[in-house]
């Protein structure tokens, strides 16, 4: 399975992404609210404290970082063999009236984010979300498009991307499996 | 730039281990929770790490997810009940489920073909889940043996009460950080209490020391061979114990007199603040309900510093969503497959 795993970008390529989404996101804040970065779980949450570290520095001042846990909200919950393991939602500042930065690692079909902006609105009313990525890989199956975006990549609706951060991996890089069912040729689809 | 906990439980050294994200069970397999005696520690601690992620939904404003919608969730119960009912009715509303109670006294339908008969027409309304107690031990047992549905014991007979065991594991963890190497004490009416059996199973599994106590009569010495300690004498134990469960004298199980007076019973069992000030500082004291006050404990000791009383109540909701969220994922495997 490894000998499928395509490299895109290593530690230092994804630390110059976030970098950059990092100071497009508080360019584009608005500065008449309360500012707060969530992440989805798992691999959303070490991305938005990454991103809280640029912004600390652009800021001068901590960005707290919440995670959200969207097992609950899944349109496909108990559709799988598996049964998902809850890991929790930890949001501990209101919601209501804030501009919240949806964090996540790779954007798909965007069923992810619709189940994590359901579960926010539960919380609360928040003044504005916007959505960062640190990989938009197309094949949206909701209407949902994300506001900052560090890589667009191409990808064939069968592979696989995936995000590799710390400390939940022990190396950094953003890989694409390539399922061995796919033709030589793929139907690539067109990126935003 | 931390994330801080929602919930902020009050004990500082419990907090680490609590919080931990990993659970060593990575899939539930289960259909039916009958009692804790049948569960693995791993499928135990798999329950309170979900119980606890549950916990959050009961702070926000809006206390309801959407993880159920569409399933049907059935109380029947066959002997009285207050707050298990209106636990699992309140779990199963938050988690999105339809609930529909069934209750009948003991004495009209109470065992046999029309017991199965009536959940078999239960079922037949599309229940997805059962909630029973039933004054029966095995009641619950029997009766997953013939239904599709999963089937949650809330107790039965003297035999057992998981989700009560469930919730006085989560209470004595938030408040203690841990559950292995803690000396618990169970005080009172063991032999009819389904609470004491379920806290047995639980406690034992997740590698505590119990000790049982209250007059001969209602603490056998067999129950030693549960891998308890068996004592008469409240006074001496009480310096030794981290928990005191205080479980309620079942005055509706006892024919016959198993204690001379309730007088005599509260001299030497009451928990009072004499007795509290034998024990140890941070002494957590449990009663699963309905206590008698000035029977088992006393109303100062009840609503005192050591009681988490109220906290067993709210751990209950959480406990109870836990398990109908895990037993549901197992439900629907089933009908997907059929389909």
């Amino acid at each position: 399975m490894t000998s499928d795993e395509e490299i895109l970008c290593e530690a230092e390529e994804i630390e110059r992404l976030i970098a950059g989404m990092g100071r497009t996101i508080w360019d584009g804040r608005r500065r008449d609210l309360p500012f707060y970065l969530i992440g989805v779980r798992t691999r959303g949450v070490p991305l938005a404290q990454r991103l809280a570290q640029e912004l600390t520095l652009l800021a001068d001042d901590e960005v707290v970082v919440g995670a959200v846990d969207i097992t609950l909200y899944r349109d496909d919950l108990g559709r799988g063999r598996r049964w998902p393991v809850l890991r929790g939602t930890e949001i501990a500042f209101p919601v209501d009236g804030a501009e919240i930065v949806l964090v996540d690692d790779v954007l798909f079909t965007g069923r992810t984010v619709r189940a994590a902006l359901n579960a926010i609105c539960d919380l609360g009313r928040p003044g504005r979300i916007r959505l960062a990525v640190l990989v938009d890989r197309g094949h949206r199956e909701l209407p949902i498009q994300p506001d900052f975006v560090g890589l667009h990549l191409p990808t064939d609706r069968s592979d696989r991307v995936r995000v590799r951060l710390h400390p939940l991996d022990p190396v950094e890089e953003i890989v694409r499996v390539v399922a061995a069912s796919r033709p030589s040729q793929p139907d690539r689809s067109p990126v935003p | 730039m931390t994330i801080a906990s929602p919930t902020s439980p009050s004990s500082g050294s419990g907090t680490a281990s609590v919080a931990a994200p990993t659970s060593p069970l990575s899939s539930w397999t289960r259909k039916h929770l009958l009692g804790l005696e049948d569960l693995s520690a791993a499928e135990i601690m798999a329950i309170l790490e979900t119980a606890q992620s549950f916990a959050e939904i009961s702070t926000r404003s809006r206390k309801k997810v959407p993880a159920l919608q569409g399933r049907i969730v059935f109380n029947l119960f066959f002997e009285n009940s207050t707050r298990t009912r209106t636990s699992f009715s309140l779990a199963a509303k938050r988690l999105s489920a339809d609930t529909q109670d069934f209750s009948t006294s003991a004495s009209s339908l109470s065992k046999g073909e029309t017991f199965i008969d009536t959940a078999k027409n239960i079922e037949a309304m599309g229940a997805d889940v059962m909630v029973v107690r039933h004054p029966t031990p095995g009641a619950p047992h029997l009766l997953a043996q013939h239904v599709k549905a999963s089937v949650i014991n809330a107790g039965d007979g003297a035999h057992e009460h998981p989700t009560q065991g469930l919730l006085d594991l989560m209470t004595i963890r938030k408040a203690k950080g841990r559950i292995e190497g803690l000396t618990v004490g169970l005080l009172g009416d063991i032999v009819h209490s389904r609470v004491a059996r379920s806290n047995i199973w639980g406690l034992t599994k997740l590698g505590a020391h119990i000790i049982l106590c209250g007059p001969p009569t209602l603490v056998p010495r067999s129950m030693e061979r549960l891998g308890c300690e068996v004592a008469n004498r409240l006074d001496d134990i009480l310096p030794r114990c981290d928990v005191v469960n205080v479980l309620r004298i079942q005055f509706e199980r006892q024919q016959v007199g198993l204690f001379p007076s309730v007088g005599e019973y509260s001299h030497f069992y009451m928990m009072t603040e004499e007795r509290i000030r034998l024990a140890r500082p941070d002494l957590l004291l449990l009663a699963p309900g309905p206590i008698n006050r000035g029977v088992e404990l006393t109303p100062e000791v009840a609503d005192g510093r050591h009681s988490a009383i109220l906290d067993q109540v709210t751990n209950g909701l959480a406990v109870r969503m836990a398990v109908l969220y895990l037993l549901s994922g197992k439900m629907e495997a089933r009908t997907t497959q059929t389909n």
